[in-house]
């Protein structure tokens, strides 16, 4: 039987959080009141012009100078035409075939194992406003009619387009989520999946395995999470195996996936795709940057996730899963960094609280900032004034909720006695006859005579600190 | 006798001043003209009269404080109804926007209005300006004032027609393929289409993007420098506007022709040019010539292609401009539509005419996956070559001269069946909308029907200064005191 591989490539959309749209004066914020963002020019009112946002721009180079890609010298805007109704003009200005930047690529660690996907373009266009169908029955054909909502018709949006080199679902997954961190640290973008802020398409082919040429492709749209990205082209690769198994041809098609049901279903064929008549947009002039300023941008990049991954596992001793996680978003990074230098303690002990306890319980951006409260729990933790599992317990709810963690202690009763001489004292004299019997080589009472006194302490004592002063005193 | 509408903008700017006669009195006359003739012209959509009166008030206001005031102060003036006006009704002479109330000014009148213009109304066009005779619009035909049964051109009639009547001073156009430049020439006034990206395109409302260049009317050319100068100059919501030092055209107007090479585009004086106009033309050459200037014959081998190149590029952008007026935000929306295709589509068939139609569609075709390099990108390359013809004409002159339209004032009716006999009114004008480069109209006679002539002299990218000049010395030379027989009657 024919052994089939997946060939995937991403099509991602990032909106960028400037201040402003990307042609006009509006406010580029998430939500708000409907339609209240928005002015004659994002509502493309007849005789207003664009006017691009240099700072998008700026953003749009610095994605592609972090992905090594290579900054047009010069790219156009085009018009792309299709009649809908959250898209005020009835064309999207976008880019066609000279887009702000080409090539490059993205490094991606799948089962520890570095893989470099190579990158087709990046490119700048604005976003559409939100129809909003009201339907009773929740579907879209049944409903009785459609609210527009132009707030985010305008807001500046960059497609970063890889080449069709991953080959699971498991390196989609990866890409997504170092690109996402790549964007993080850039700083260009929220990138929140669920609002919308980073949103992707996949295009998805099988092929016999080894061989060169490209299968049909699928575009399957929809996905909201990174996680579901993974599964649906999980499904479509699973799905389209089978159908070649049973001889039966694929068509060139774009696909919806279904999230609730976990299946993607045929949106439109190829023959019935649009016709989107590119043309150069007349109201805008060429872009044409310079050396210099390339330069520039590119010197104001930050440390990358990848660079700074080697960096966390060659000089603070993490081990590379560690330094993956730490890496996911800059607040963690940023975060432990901190903390290792104002702890003094070794980069891998600290890295474990990071990626044991924080980051999979805390919220980022919870977190920010609270360098001072994480690196007071380990301290609490290293002096033996709170056992470790009290500690994993004061950093979540500390970190978590801003309270400080002496605070959190005291509430919990979380405290460990540590002058335990007289308690130890006492089980000594009231217990003679274990005491005797641990004397005659009876190892195993020992134990019972911790249980006195962790009784007696109402369980406040560190049981091995206990142990450890029990065999002391018998022994002498 | 002569009114005060009939002055040009200079002199009434002089008498303000001297406090021979006030804003408020210019206004009251041109509001006069307009009662007494625009029934029979129909130049102007809707006329803002208490807004007129209530602005000339404040202008005197601050005449009388001694106010050092820019040249366009109290000028009372009026716009194509493609220029958007805050408040005001702005249609482009189509259904679609026959509500549409603009929320903001477009930067021009913005800079006049600033500058003290009194805004009178707004002129007819045809529908979106598209159109060479203006009976392309919704709301009716512009009668030329000179003989009211034939046309003003187009699209900016209105435009043109009220300034030949005196029932503006001054008026703005816009010129896509001739636009501002073939009226003017119909209607006897100066038209002037300065170079593409000097004057701001924010709030004129698009037909074709690329070649659209607001222009003037104007009864002198010394009136056409001040007024491009007021509204001149990089603004910030086009990125297209090209930064320039700020100047008044004005100066250096009287400098003459003395040693200027101009080179005549013989071709535009061959076949399908109407013999009055021939005759007016080689007139002011030769008068031209006694004034100094030097002639010799130019060649643009492209500019045949100009045309069919235009109606490509045109309607394809064209195609796409109009595309947002699909009854969802703002103009006309078809009711009971079933759904959003059927409201797009019955809001566009209900609301444009046959000749936006006809363009959409040449547009759409012209961009279609299969088609574009055949149409739209071979295009492209004409108008590259167009704009290689002028560059190397431009090596030899100083400045190109041929008649601004091939025929006089036709009638009413005439040409509206046949499209292309229409699109061949622009057959001069197009090149230098292809080029993007300055032109002007200037009256240069009558023709043996007693309807004017005009001749049109082109000039280098940004060179408005030396196509002002010539004109502004043969407009002297000639001295023409010929008047719509309606003016005649009116004043």
């Amino acid at each position: 039987m024919t052994e089939y591989e997946a060939v995937v490539g991403l099509e991602c959309h990032v909106e960028l959080s400037t201040a402003t749209k990307m042609f006009c004066g509006c406010r580029n914020e998430f939500g708000g009141e409907p339609n209240t963002r928005t002015c004659p020019v994002c509502l493309g009112h007849p005789g207003t012009l664009p006017v691009p946002n240099r700072e998008a721009v700026e953003r749009t180079m610095k994605i592609a100078l972090a992905l090594d890609g290579e900054v047009a010298p010069r790219s156009l805007f085009h018009r792309k035409n299709y009649f809908y109704p959250d898209m005020p003009k009835n064309y999207q200005i976008s880019q066609y075939d000279l887009p702000i930047a080409t090539g490059g690529h993205l490094d991606i660690d799948v089962d520890g194992e570095t893989r470099r996907i190579a990158m087709n373009r990046v490119h700048l266009e604005e976003d559409t406003g939100k129809t909003i169908h009201a339907s009773t029955t929740g579907r879209i054909a049944e409903a009785e009619y459609a609210l527009e909502d132009y707030n985010r018709a305008g807001v500046p949006l960059v497609e970063v387009v890889s080449e069709p080199e991953m080959r699971s679902p498991e390196e989609a997954r990866a890409y997504l989520q170092e690109l996402r961190a790549l964007l993080e640290a850039l700083g260009v973008s929220d990138v929140r999946m669920e609002e919308g802020s980073l949103r992707c398409d996949a295009n998805v082919s099988v092929r016999p395995a080894g061989a060169s040429e490209l299968g049909t492709k699928v575009e399957i749209k929809n996905m909201n999470s990174i996680r579901s990205v993974e599964r649906a082209v999980r499904f479509e690769v699973d799905r389209q195996r089978e159908a070649l198994g049973r001889g039966e041809p694929l068509v060139q098609e774009t696909r919806h996936w279904d999230e609730d049901r976990g299946v993607t279903s045929s949106l439109r064929s190829k023959e019935e795709a649009f016709d989107y008549r590119y043309f150069p947009e007349p109201d805008l002039p060429p872009m044409e940057p310079d050396e210099e300023w390339i330069s520039k941008l590119r010197a104001e990049l930050p440390e990358l996730p990848a660079a700074r991954r080697r960096r966390f596992v060659e000089s603070l001793d993490v081990t590379p899963e560690q330094a993956r996680i730490l890496t996911s978003a800059p607040v963690w990074a940023d975060l432990f960094e901190e903390t290792v230098e104002a702890a003094g303690q070794p980069g891998r002990a600290v890295a474990n609280w990071f990626t044991q306890t924080l980051v999979p319980q805390v919220p980022a951006d919870h977190a920010a900032g609270k360098a001072d409260a994480i690196v007071e729990v380990l301290r609490l933790v290293a002096d033996g004034e709170i056992s470790s599992t009290a500690g994993k317990e004061v950093l979540v709810e500390a970190v978590g909720t801003g309270r400080p963690p002496s605070e959190v202690v005291e509430e919990r009763g979380l405290k460990q006695i540590t002058d335990l001489g007289g308690v130890i004292d006492d089980v000594i004299a009231e217990n003679p006859g274990p005491v005797e019997q641990f004397r005659e080589g009876k190892e195993g009472v020992v134990g019972f005579l911790v249980g006195q006194v962790m009784k007696k302490t109402g369980g406040a004592a560190n049981p091995q600190e206990a142990q450890r002063r029990l065999r002391e005193r018998l022994s002498s | 006798m002569t009114e005060l509408c009939d002055l040009p903008g200079h002199e009434l700017a002089r008498m303000y001043r001297a406090g021979e006669a006030t804003a408020a009195d210019a206004v009251e006359s041109c509001l006069r003209r307009i009662e007494a003739v625009d029934g029979r012209v129909e130049a102007f959509l809707r006329v803002t009269a208490d807004d007129a009166r209530e602005r000339a008030r404040a202008i005197d206001e601050r005449f009388v404080a001694a106010e050092d005031l820019p040249p366009a102060a109290g000028i009372p003036l009026a716009l194509k109804d493609v220029l958007c006006t805050r408040g005001v009704t702005t249609t482009c002479g189509s259904r679609i926007l026959e509500s549409y109330v603009p929320p903001y000014d477009c930067t021009p009148w913005a800079r006049l209005g600033e500058a003290g213009a009194v805004l009178l109304g707004k002129t007819n066009c045809d529908e979106f300006a598209m159109g060479s005779s203006n009976e392309n619009s919704a709301f009716g035909p512009v009668h030329n004032p000179w003989d009211l049964e034939t046309v003003p051109g187009g699209s900016s009639g209105g435009s043109a027609a009220a300034v030949a009547a005196g029932e503006a001073v001054w008026a703005l156009g816009t010129d896509t393929g001739g636009s501002v430049r073939q009226p003017a020439a119909l209607c006897g006034v100066v038209g002037f289409k300065p170079t593409y990206g000097l004057i701001s395109r924010y709030g004129l409302i698009a037909f074709a993007s690329s070649l659209d260049t607001v222009g003037t009317f104007t009864r002198g050319v010394r009136d056409a420098a001040t007024l491009v100068s007021a509204i001149a100059g990089k603004d910030r919501l086009d990125a297209t506007s090209l930064l320039t030092e700020p100047r008044d055209l004005a100066d250096g107007l009287d400098g003459g022709v003395a040693g200027m090479r101009i080179g005549v585009v013989r071709e535009w004086l061959g076949e399908g040019v109407e013999p009055g106009v021939k005759a007016a033309v080689e007139a002011a050459i030769e008068r031209l010539g006694r004034l100094g200037a030097t002639f010799e014959d130019a060649a643009l081998p492209h500019a045949d292609f100009a045309l069919s190149a235009y109606y490509i590029l045109a309607p394809a952008e064209c195609s796409s401009n109009l595309a947002r007026y699909d009854g969802v935000r703002y103009g006309h929306r078809a009711a009971d539509a079933v759904d959003v295709i059927d409201l797009n589509s019955r809001t566009r068939g209900e609301g444009f005419g046959d000749e936006v139609k006809r363009r959409i569609m040449l547009g759409t075709y012209a961009l279609s996956a299969g088609y574009y390099e055949a149409y739209y990108g071979q295009a492209q390359k004409v108008r590259t070559l167009v704009i290689r013809d002028f560059e190397a004409a431009y090596e030899r002159f100083d400045l190109l001269l041929g008649p601004t339209s091939p025929t006089t004032a036709f009638r009413i009716g005439e040409k509206a069946g046949d499209p292309l006999a229409m699109y061949l009114s622009d057959i001069f004008t197009i090149p230098s909308n292809l080029a993007g480069n300055p032109s002007i109209s200037v009256p240069c006679g009558l023709d043996e029907k007693g309807l004017p002539v005009g001749l049109q002299l082109l000039g280098r990218h940004l060179d408005e200064a030396t196509v002002l000049r010539a004109a502004h010395a043969l407009e002297q030379d000639l001295g023409l005191t010929a008047r719509p027989p309606l003016v005649e009657e009116a004043a």
